[in-house]
């Protein structure tokens, strides 16, 4: 009953935004990675990360596209961390109606981080290698994945418990008798 | 399809009010390869040489290098190329930051600008939509407030903005166009301020091709590896804080007095503190390895950054110390204003009122400590107020008007432009070459390949050539080993040497790469420059597809270096212009000079006058100018190709 327990990789990329520097190497090696053919052509806009750059205020962000998204958040968020006063959109890595990051320029098509997969694998995605100064570390970490189902008594009996909490004994036994008539095992 | 170059100019006429988009000519990238070399052809094809610089015929253009915006690191330089208000001559100016990639992502290799608008505006290129738009919101904002407020109206954090401050604005000659954490210096602010164009702004989203991708980004992967490791590029002023090299050498005040004991381990302590104390970040430019914008927040003033010599022109000019840099800086660079000729423009009215030549009066309400009479300068220059008015117009051209003697505390100029303030004794020959002939005006914009000065003994000497790979010709290896004495090298080589350190810098001005990783870091500074004669070749091949190699290369950067001195010979420039000043050594010979001189013409194939003769002309294919040279009477049909003293004009 107990399903093989499986490993997940989890791809992560650790960004220190203390380091970076704006050179938006990322952004030019990404597009570059994806373009067709390989390297054959450079476009920040069609880069998977972007780095929110505001030079005054000290803001130097980089966000990796995550989602499409059919809708704006509804209100903002602004965070200040340090003394500096980031907004949320600065963090979010979604293909957005409100701004035109991750969105293939011609054709508004949204742009998602694939961690440059490819085969064979690279050693680390694109804009990782680019970075010179430290600001984008890729790890892999080992996540433990359940599959198939484990008998958990303790669980039943609390579901049914409350089940009949609400309903009553009698109404969940009636209910029970009825599915196993329809379902005949 | 055309590589690492758009093939698209932006054509804008600030009279008319007209925006066109016009392919270039694929043979135009062929001979000249672009940025500056381009942007010079069609200087000298539309601007003839009555113009006035304050004409609304002066032609104003901004060139993305031919690599910018490929995968080459460093390669992000936007070259600014005029006619100075100040010398008269052709202007040249550099910036960096990412102005130059998203013009070429917006489609465009340069934008050129003539003509002059009615009121303040600004121009907006968002790829194939440009605009000209109204910038009298903007009046008398800083360079930085200005280019917030205009990614405020456009909407879009992700706009690339150049502007002007108030300084140039009014046309001070002094001022810069600056672009995030860089700034365009020696004379352009004013004209883009004439031309009344307060900003460009550039959103740009399109492809830029790569001929053989693959191998091009190899190479790059492997260069931006080396460029991070390699200690020799960049600025090492970013990392180490002794600066005893600037400040033990270079002169303080107006280029006056040298303070070789200025430095110590004390002061290098506390000004360290100084600066992490008041740095929120080091940045870099547009896909570069290396960091070398030092930002500082100095309490009550806005945020700016420096590079290198940049933070001490100030304090120096002022006998002050590096909080009073860091004080004024922050003003300076958001009124838009050069921070090397600047503090010495102050200095010099300064040192006018000390004499008597300027008076009281010329001066109503100024403080009595020196630093805060160049805050007060400062304004008077910006505004052009009063003797500000007369101070706006740098050094020289304020000596001549204020008169009464001035003129002899014009001591630091070369063609009417401030140099670098360094007095020294003995007279390095190729830094006399450089510095007479050198036509972007300063001394930075020429030197770097070969060191500035000999190493002691032989086997320091030896070990330095060893690992020295950019050399063009291993008779530069030759000439660094038999170099004992800084003011005793052979002729033959001070020539050559000079050559060479002007080509990397008209290669790099062409390809949009930055000095500090090229032409300015090489034999001075380490010798290991990650980009030369021998690797600039295939990186043009494979990002362009163009047929290159090392000749070819050589010879683009003396067609590119001849017409430059074509256009300023065409504007009035003589031999008699190519005088350092007269104390910049103190230990002359004027004969030797002359006669180093005349070897370095007969190196160049120009006449005794310094013009570029007819065969070189032709040699080069400008054999356009050749004939309008002849047309004017600069040339004559007998004109020898000789030098010598033996043969006659």
């Amino acid at each position: 009953m107990n399903g093989g327990v499986k490993k997940k990789i989890v791809k992560e990329i650790k960004v220190n935004v203390d380091k970076c520097t704006g050179c938006r190497a990322c952004e030019l090696s990404c597009s570059a990675f994806h373009a067709t053919p390989r390297y054959g052509s450079i476009n920040p806009a069609r880069a998977r990360i972007r780095v929110f750059i505001h030079e005054r205020a000290d803001l130097y962000v980089p966000v990796r596209a995550t989602n499409y998204t059919p809708a704006e958040c509804s209100g903002r968020q602004s965070y200040i961390i340090d003394k500096k006063e980031y907004s949320q959109c600065s963090f979010c890595g979604a293909s957005c109606p409100s701004r035109d990051h991750f969105k293939e320029p011609d054709s508004g098509l949204p742009l998602k981080c694939d961690m440059c997969e490819d085969e064979p694998p690279l050693s680390e995605p694109l804009c990782v290698q680019a970075c010179t100064f430290g600001a984008l570390v890729y790890e892999e970490t080992f996540e433990e994945e359940r599959k198939g189902e484990e008998e958990k008594p303790e669980e039943l009996q609390t579901g049914l418990e409350s089940l009949a909490n609400r309903y009553g004994h009698k109404k969940v036994a009636d209910a029970v008798v009825r599915m196993s008539i329809s379902r005949k095992d | 399809m055309r590589y690492g170059e758009t093939g698209f100019n932006l054509e804008i006429d600030l009279s008319l009010g007209s925006i066109d988009r016009v392919e270039t000519d694929p043979k135009l990238t062929e001979l000249h390869l672009g940025g500056q070399g381009t942007a010079d052809r069609i200087l000298w094809d539309r601007v003839p040489p009555e113009v006035e610089p304050f004409s609304p015929d002066n032609v104003l253009i901004f060139s993305s290098g031919l690599l910018v915006a490929t995968h080459v690191p460093g390669a992000n330089r936007t070259v600014v190329n005029t006619f100075s208000s100040q010398t008269n001559l052709h202007a040249h100016s550099l910036l960096g930051g990412y102005f130059g990639a998203e013009l070429k992502h917006a489609g465009y290799d340069k934008i050129i600008i003539r003509g002059k608008s009615a009121d303040l505006v600004y121009l907006w290129i968002n790829n194939n939509r440009v605009e000209i738009r109204d910038a009298r919101h903007l009046r008398g904002k800083g360079c930085q407030e200005t280019a917030e407020q205009i990614k405020r109206d456009l909407k879009s954090d992700k706009i690339q903005v150049a502007a002007i401050g108030p300084a140039g604005e009014n046309r001070v000659n002094m001022a810069s166009i600056d672009h995030s954490h860089s700034s365009a210096s020696r004379g352009v602010g004013s004209i883009m301020g004439d031309k009344r164009l307060k900003a460009i702004a550039i959103r740009g989203t399109r492809d830029i091709n790569i001929a053989s991708p693959g191998e091009l980004f190899e190479m790059c992967q492997n260069l931006r590896k080396s460029i991070s490791e390699n200690q020799y590029v960049g600025d090492w002023m970013a990392t180490d804080e002794d600066d005893s090299f600037h400040h033990n050498n270079f002169s303080w005040g107006n280029a006056r007095v040298r303070r070789r004991d200025f430095w110590s381990q004390e002061l290098e302590e506390r000004w360290r503190n100084l600066k992490y104390k008041y740095m929120s970040r080091q940045t870099s430019c547009y896909n570069c390895p290396k960091v070398c914008h030092n930002v500082i927040s100095f309490p009550g003033r806005p945020t700016f950054s420096y590079k290198c010599y940049g933070k001490d022109t100030y304090h120096m000019a002022a006998f002050q110390e590096l909080d009073f840099s860091f004080d004024i800086l922050g003003v300076s660079q958001e009124y838009g204003l050069d921070s090397y000729s600047t503090p010495q423009v102050i200095a010099f009215a300064l040192e006018l009122y000390e004499a008597g030549i300027l008076k009281d009066q010329d001066f109503p309400g100024m403080p009595n400590d020196t630093g805060q009479r160049f805050f007060y300068l400062l304004e008077k220059i910006v505004h052009r107020e009063g003797i500000g008015d007369i101070l706006a117009n740098g050094v020289s051209l304020a000596a001549q008007q204020i008169g009464n003697g001035a003129e002899a505390f014009d001591h630091n100029t070369i063609k009417r432009f401030e140099q670098l303030p360094i007095k020294l004794g003995r007279l390095n020959p190729v830094y006399f070459l450089m510095l007479a002939t050198g036509e972007k005006m300063a001394i930075t914009q020429i030197e770097g390949s070969f060191p500035q000065d000999p190493l002691p003994t032989r086997e320091q000497r030896e070990e330095f050539v060893k690992g020295w790979v950019s050399v063009p010709d291993e008779k530069f290896k030759k000439y660094f080993l038999e170099w004992e004495k800084r003011d005793t090298i052979s002729n033959e080589a001070s020539c050559a040497i000079c050559d060479w350190n002007e080509a990397m810098h008209y290669l790099d001005d062409a390809t949009g790469l930055c000095g500090f990783l090229s032409s300015f870091r090489g034999g001075q500074f380490g010798g290991r420059s990650a980009y030369h004669i021998h690797n600039m070749p295939p990186l043009i091949s494979l990002a362009t597809g163009m047929k290159m190699d090392e000749k070819l290369l050589w010879e683009t950067f003396q067609r590119n270096r001849t017409l430059v001195r074509a256009l300023n010979v065409r504007r009035g420039m003589r031999r008699i212009d190519e005088r350092p000043p007269e104390d910049h050594w103190a230990i002359r010979d004027d004969a030797y000079e002359q006669r180093l001189l005349d070897d370095y013409y007969q190196f160049k194939g120009w006449n005794k006058d310094g013009i570029p003769t007819k065969e070189t002309l032709d040699k080069l294919g400008l054999d356009y100018v050749g004939e309008d040279f002849l047309k004017r009477g600069i040339l004559n049909d007998n004109e020898d190709t000789s030098a010598g003293p033996e043969k006659k004009a």
